[in-house]
């Protein structure tokens, strides 16, 4: 019997970011409208391997993933052993945005989880006529912090392992075991620091509650979904962010937590399918 | 619940192994209930019923009996799941000095995780 290959594919694009050469790394699967797909913090693109691997998904949209870098196969930019490494709004809108423009992908769906969740509301509001549209997996226009960050990386406790734990209890109840435990390996894998860099980001320059109101969903339709079991980014987070933008349409996912798409794909798809139809739907009408 | 720890986590191979290298004290209140929980290289070496005054412990994990009620079900709703969606939503309280909890955070989380196996085989 012949071995199964799966249809995703891994490549490395070279780009600039802030003025530094970086390569970075990419897979994709599928052909049709492209769906670009955004980690959370201290993880990388693996997280959407079960939707690459979804004819449901693939047959329409092509799905691209990459790694940010300091994240996943993509290298940190020369010097990097010097420097604390902070994510900042600017430097992620810059990376997605050149991402996109390298590959001349048309107008893409973004689809980001967690931190990726919160940039897809400022990508809205800055380069909304630019996409197709925004998907914000547990995602909000604020976070209240819930832990001392100075704990993810100093030298008497393990980094990977606290990353780990921490985030642990953000996975749903009902996750089963295999992609609890896989989605919780893509943060022990993380680099040192990176997790709380990602995190400088997500906790100190991403206020945007002043900001949402500024999103036009005729020009970039907006979709929310959160699991009910986030406690970082939690259901009336997201409730209250989609109250703000005018057309924004928000659902709880029930039974997931902070990683839908990796810690439960079975139950994630019932939610994201009729979503990427609707949204295939309103692409192939008139616009 | 507390006082089950022994039992639960000594013949729990793999979680003994995870916390080999935390000896330690620490306390769990359950509402007015305390409970000094010894640690020895993971397994759990002793649970003493409080109040025991002028015993120290080095980091003191506290909730009302609901919330662990709430905490040890067999899948546990949301908002009652895990020790820090208890503490984000005021439910709980941790205090001292968390560095021993920090380093072997998935220790003591699948710890106090422990009694929601009693409930599934109940």
């Amino acid at each position: 019997m012949a071995a199964r290959i799966e249809p995703i594919a891994g490549r490395y694009v070279h780009l600039t970011f802030g003025g530094r050469p970086c390569r970075v790394y990419f897979e994709e699967a599928g052909s049709g409208i492209p769906l670009l797909c955004l980690h959370t913090a201290g993880s990388d693109g693996r997280q959407f391997r079960h939707l690459m691997n979804d004819p449901a998904v693939t047959d329409h949209f092509r799905v691209i993933a990459f790694d940010l870098p300091w994240h996943g196969k993509s290298t940190p930019p020369v010097g990097w052993q010097d420097e604390e490494y902070m994510l900042t709004t600017a430097a992620y809108v810059e990376a997605v945005m050149t991402f996109s423009r390298a590959l001349e992908l048309e107008r893409p769906v973004v689809m980001g989880c967690s931190m990726g969740g919160r940039i897809v509301l400022e990508l809205a509001a800055g380069h909304g006529r630019e996409l197709g549209a925004v998907i914000g997996l547990e995602a909000a226009d604020h976070q209240t912090p819930w832990y001392d960050t100075e704990w993810l990386h100093r030298p008497d406790v393990h980094g990977g392992e606290v990353c780990a734990a921490l985030v642990s209890g953000l996975v749903g109840a009902p996750a089963p075991d295999e992609h609890r435990w896989e989605t919780l390996w893509g943060y022990m894998q993380s680099g040192p620091g990176v997790f709380k860099g990602d995190l400088y980001f997500y906790r100190v320059d991403s206020d945007f509650r002043e900001r949402v109101a500024g999103i036009d969903t005729r020009d970039c339709p907006v979709h929310l979904l959160t699991g009910s079991y986030d406690f970082s980014c939690t259901p009336e987070d997201t409730l209250r962010t989609a109250g703000k933008i005018k057309g924004a349409e928000a659902q709880i996912m029930e039974g997931l937590g902070h990683f839908p798409m990796s810690e439960n794909p079975a139950r994630f798809r019932e939610y994201i399918l009729p979503v990427l139809d609707k949204l295939r739907a309103a692409r192939s009408g008139p616009r | 619940m507390i006082d089950r720890l022994p039992g639960l986590v000594n013949g729990d191979e793999a979680l003994v192994r995870r916390g080999r290298f935390l000896t330690c004290d620490f306390l769990v209140e359950v509402g007015d209930v305390a409970y000094h929980v010894s640690v020895e290289q993971g397994r759990i070496a002793s649970v003493t019923l409080g109040p025991a005054l002028m015993r120290p412990w080095r980091f003191a994990i506290r909730a009302a009996e609901e919330a662990w009620r709430e905490f040890w079900q067999p899948v546990p709703r949301a908002g009652y799941h895990d020790l820090f969606a208890l503490t984000r939503f005021g439910r709980a309280r941790i205090e001292g000095d968390l560095q021993p909890l920090m380093a072997n955070l998935r220790y003591i989380k699948d710890v106090l995780a422990a009694p929601r196996r009693l409930a599934r085989s109940a």
